[in-house]
């Protein structure tokens, strides 16, 4: 049994806002479903699945959105793996559709981290309730930048990575993010400003940090009977795969990423290889983030992924592989701290080819989208999905 | 150096199955747990092996050497801190702060020795220093 052709997704909206000081989370969440199912053409009561992240939705697991949305289920899914959740419950998706749990699914993530002036990436976030290891990490303040930036600092050291190296990602980024009105950061910016930007977490500097940012987005999801019969351009799920990766009872390895285990699932599934790819969005978080997970994805060999994403190779027109053509994370927008239905929305964009003119990929048929949530230097989940315009 | 002496120390959550491991950590002890079953050492310390599942686990003592697997000093925090993963000679890797040193100057390899800071109205948590 394979999820592989048996869904399609027929909607997807990303909010324009980038500060929401004016709407609360729920009412994110709607604006984000209305944009959704104006994209796709179907009204809510198609609707009979939902997909969300415990993390970001107000409420009991899905319940209050539920609740709040109006939504009549069949089946529903609040898992939750930090930033990459929503490419997981693009996976739990498809196989409730394939299996004929729900016809129609919805996916959806918002928040306003923003307006909240929450120290996203600097500042400690324990969880109200305590983990297992909580005694063990709390008292030496793990933050974001720093737990990624412990996986840049051995990749170094074990493979020669580069400052100007992971520059480079921020670089293409930026390249990118000049052509899309809605991004937070539109200045195209060079490798030097990036390694002169201020340290947070060394050997991150700030240019090597995503943006923190308000809105949100959502997916639609169907069976092909129904995405056949809508106007928009179909695109199909051909393979997806997750995975997570910890400290492993304290066989701590921080050069590779949960990728090794999802990507080579996902690209059997799909029956493809890195190589037929045409477009990947890569959660980009951090810099380090998306090299790791283009070496743990297949695109170039472990440890050459600085040289990998170096002189422009991954924007769009230019480079091999155009990576976040909407300018990703590290200069568009991360919702809610949550970067992962931006990264299948840009996939699909492209697949459509409804990217902005400037950086859509020419006979853009197969794309990937991955992510990483949680955290590169404690515990993550990944997630790899191969999508296919038909 | 003084960071550790600057920066409030979040104190540890005890628990049922930690409670030994701190009571240890007043001694000025660092344990970590071995299973007898497999034999395989791990951190950080649980009821089960997270390798062979048994719950033949026992407490052992470390000898307080390891060595800096990786690092990063947060320079966006009040008081610059360094946090870093340590091997144990004795084999687990455990997520820790290099203290009373020039941060400046911490290095992956570099040996390390155990120290333990004060925490926030809590018992003492383990940290490293230059060996």
């Amino acid at each position: 049994m394979s999820i592989r052709d048996k869904a399609y997704i027929v909607g997807i909206y990303e909010h324009p806002t980038r500060l929401a000081t004016d709407k609360t989370v729920p009412q994110l969440h709607a604006e984000v479903l209305a944009g959704a199912l104006a994209d796709s053409g179907l009204s809510k009561d198609d609707i009979d699945g939902y997909f969300c992240a415990s993390g970001d939705t107000p409420g009991l697991g899905p319940l209050s959105m539920i609740d709040y949305l109006g939504l009549k289920l069949k089946h529903m899914d609040s898992t939750d793996v930090g930033g990459t959740s929503y490419i997981h419950q693009v996976n739990h998706a498809a196989m409730a559709i394939a299996l004929g749990k729900c016809s129609v699914a919805l996916i959806t993530l918002a928040g306003r981290p923003r307006a909240e002036g929450m120290a996203t990436g600097t500042a400690p976030r324990p969880p109200a309730v305590p983990m297992p290891e909580s005694g063990f990490e709390f008292p030496y303040a793990p933050a974001t930048a720093n737990m990624y930036a412990m996986a840049a600092m051995r990749h170094m050291h074990q493979y020669g990575t580069t400052s100007e190296q992971l520059a480079w990602v921020k670089v293409a980024a930026s390249h990118h993010a000049q052509h899309n009105p809605h991004a937070m950061l539109r200045d195209v910016v060079t490798v030097e400003e990036v390694v002169n930007s201020p340290m947070i977490a060394d050997p991150l500097h700030r240019l090597d940090c995503c943006v923190i940012s308000d809105g949100g987005g959502a997916l639609i999801l169907a069976k092909p009977e129904i995405a056949k019969s809508l106007k928009r351009p179909p695109v199909k799920i051909r393979g997806a795969a997750e995975a997570s990766k910890n400290q492993m009872g304290g066989k701590v390895d921080l050069t590779y990423s949960g990728a090794l285990w999802s990507g080579p699932r996902a690209f059997e599934e799909a029956g493809v290889k890195p190589a037929d790819i045409k477009y990947a969005s890569i959660y980009d978080s951090f810099t380090i983030t998306v090299v790791m997970q283009l070496e743990d994805l297949g695109f170039c060999e472990k440890g050459q992924g600085g040289r990998f994403v170096s002189d422009g190779n991954l924007i769009s027109g230019t480079g091999k592989l155009p990576f976040n053509t909407d300018g990703g994370g590290l200069c568009n927008n991360h919702p809610s701290n949550r970067g992962g239905i931006t990264k299948v929305i840009e996939a699909v964009r492209q697949l459509r080819g409804e990217a902005h003119p400037a950086v859509q990929v020419k006979n853009c048929d197969l794309a990937l989208a991955h992510g990483t949530g949680g955290s590169l230097g404690t515990r993550h989940g990944s997630s790899t999905v191969i999508l296919e315009r038909e | 150096m003084s960071d550790a002496k600057e920066r409030k120390i979040t104190a540890p959550a005890v628990n049922p199955e930690t409670e030994h491991f701190w009571d240890a950590a007043a001694q000025g002890k660092l344990l970590y747990k071995k299973c007898t079953a497999c034999g395989e050492p791990h951190f950080y310390p649980r009821t089960h092996c997270p390798f062979c599942f048994s719950d033949k686990t026992e407490w052992q003592e470390a000898s307080g050497r390891g060595t800096v697997y990786t690092y990063s000093v947060m320079r966006r925090a009040p008081v610059p801190y360094c946090i870093a993963y340590v091997t144990l000679a004795e084999g687990p890797t455990m997520m820790t702060n290099i203290v009373d040193c020039d941060l400046d100057k911490v290095q992956i390899g570099q040996a390390v020795r155990l120290v333990f800071k004060p925490t926030d109205g809590g018992p003492p948590v383990p940290m490293f220093t230059p060996a």
